[in-house]
């Protein structure tokens, strides 16, 4: 028992946030271990991202309970935008909440591939190279609580994969928690712990397999969740090109 | 060589400089330019306060801008108006309630001019060290929120969810640009010192491709246009405050022609 207790790094316990007195999201229980990859799906506007800022203290006045057993946070948030009137180069970005070596920041860098754009300024990035570049700041001071959101939005599909695993070596080798937002069910089927299934409340929750034969999921994602039974069921051998079409190892 | 008033001038000139380069360059980052105005306007109500109640006008200015700034704060959160209309409302609201308390003041000689432009050829020496006292203090605490001030600048959400009280360091900021209006209000004048906040750091912004850089221009910049600035209104007898915002504007001019020439390097 106090070995579980020590593992885990955040708990919410029956969470919620009321804005102009609409619950964005309510009741949503769930907690993230060491090691341990969750992940929050459902469609638009289910409170993905709001949970997730809930677990990591951005909402304040929130109902429920939340608890937090770490400080060392890495965040990935959906949407950055830089301002023109700011000139900032991605080595300046990599050290926006700690300080880092060089070696540390050419480390990260090269985790996600990006290592090249060092000197570049941030706002000259592609939306799929900034992602990279988030990915490796957020991972660059080896967190406990890993939280991502959307994190490989707009990156291309062989990077996507790519990323996907790394995401999962970091958990495995850091032996830190993770909570991840994806629409990718594919990913999310075959990489995580835990799901929990979100509209507006925790609609079902549990191990992939648990969740993919659940009958509200399979009504919240329709067609879709069949067909990513199946996916789930196969051991991927092989990778894709971008138009889809399989190509043997 | 030189009269001591215009010694002093350069002195006081200097440090008002030396603090304004890099909080203009926050004031552009976080698209305050209006916000550092409105505090600016409510000065006047300081400088009207500290001669009804005779206290010293850098503590009234500051102690009124420093309200002024957390009414904002707090309207910003409990109203629906946008951002840009508070200001006005606050900005207007003291200045005409600062004019009003002007016209029950009939006895006090009051060089309202003086206020609204500065006159930094008037410096006494407890102005010189009020400046670089408070100068020296104001670029202290800045260098000490200035990780979190900066994570907050570039994404808010951010600097929350990895622990840095981004909240705490705007409330912090906020009273740093009270207390540089504040002490430099009798020199620059409440219409100028945006004027010094902001055209250093524009012209650096043109100049430099990362924020400590920026910050380094925008000190020189400031440097450079109080000494142009003063040294030419010596010469051709124009008002100084002027004078050293249009030697700023001479210079971001410069910078804008620079960055041309940089761009069609690079292609």
């Amino acid at each position: 028992m106090e070995n579980l207790k020590k593992n885990i790094l955040v708990k919410l316990e029956k969470a919620g946030v009321i804005q102009n007195n609409k619950w964005l999201v309510k009741d949503v229980s769930l907690q993230i271990e060491k090691g341990k990859i969750v992940t929050l799906i459902g469609p638009n506007g289910s409170g993905k991202t709001t949970t997730a800022k809930i677990a990591l203290g951005i909402h304040k006045n929130i109902k429920g309970n939340v608890k937090k057993f770490t400080d060392k946070i890495g965040y990935v948030p959906q949407k950055i935008s830089i301002d023109w009137t700011l000139p900032i180069r991605v080595t300046d970005f990599m050290q926006l909440t700690h300080n880092l070596e060089n070696s540390e920041i050419e480390n990260a860098l090269s985790l996600t591939g990006v290592k090249h754009l060092i000197k570049n300024d941030l706002r000259n990035l592609s939306g799929g190279e900034f992602q990279r570049v988030l990915i490796a700041r957020a991972i660059s001071k080896k967190p406990d609580l890993l939280v991502l959101d959307e994190p490989v939005q707009g990156v291309d599909f062989k990077g996507e994969i790519a990323l996907y695993e790394l995401i999962k070596t970091i958990s495995e080798k850091l032996n830190c928690g993770i909570l991840l937002i994806s629409h990718d069910l594919h990913v999310v089927m075959t990489a995580t712990d835990y799901v929990v299934c979100l509209n507006g409340h925790v609609c079902c929750s549990g191990s992939p397999t648990a969740v993919a034969n659940n009958q509200e999921y399979q009504k919240l994602f329709g067609d879709r969740a069949s067909t990513i039974l199946s996916v789930y069921e196969h051991r991927h051998d092989h990778t894709h090109s971008p138009d889809g079409t399989v190509k043997n190892k | 060589m030189f009269d001591d008033f215009f010694i002093r001038a350069l002195i006081a000139g200097i440090g008002i400089a030396l603090v304004t380069g890099p909080l203009g360059c926050f004031i552009i980052w976080r698209r305050l330019a209006f916000f550092g105005d409105t505090l600016a306007h409510s000065a006047l109500l300081g400088v009207t306060l500290a001669f009804t109640f005779e206290i010293s006008i850098a503590l009234s200015v500051f102690i009124i801008s420093s309200i002024i700034a957390l009414i904002l704060l707090k309207l910003q959160k409990n109203t629906k108006l946008p951002g840009d209309a508070l200001l006005g409302l606050l900005a207007h609201s003291s200045l005409a309630v600062g004019l009003v308390v002007i016209g029950f003041l009939s006895f006090i000689r009051f060089d309202i001019m003086g206020f609204l432009f500065g006159d930094i050829l008037a410096v006494s020496t407890s102005d010189l060290i009020t400046i670089w006292v408070g100068g020296t203090l104001i670029l202290f605490v800045l260098n000490k929120i200035w990780k979190p001030l900066f994570a907050s600048t570039v994404n808010y959400d951010l600097a929350e969810a990895e622990g840095m009280s981004p909240e705490k360091a705007n409330a912090i900021f906020t009273v740093l640009l009270a207390a540089i209006i504040a002490i430099s209000i009798k020199m620059v004048g409440l219409l100028l010192i945006t004027g010094m906040f902001i055209m250093p750091a524009a012209m650096a912004r043109n100049l430099s491709n990362n924020p400590r850089q920026m910050v380094i221009i925008s000190i020189i910049g400031g440097l450079l246009s109080v000494l142009i600035g003063l040294f030419s209104s010596l010469e051709f007898n124009t008002a100084s405050g002027p004078s050293i915002i249009t030697a700023a504007l001479f210079l971001f001019i410069l910078s804008l022609i620079k960055f041309k020439k940089n761009s069609e390097l690079k292609q």
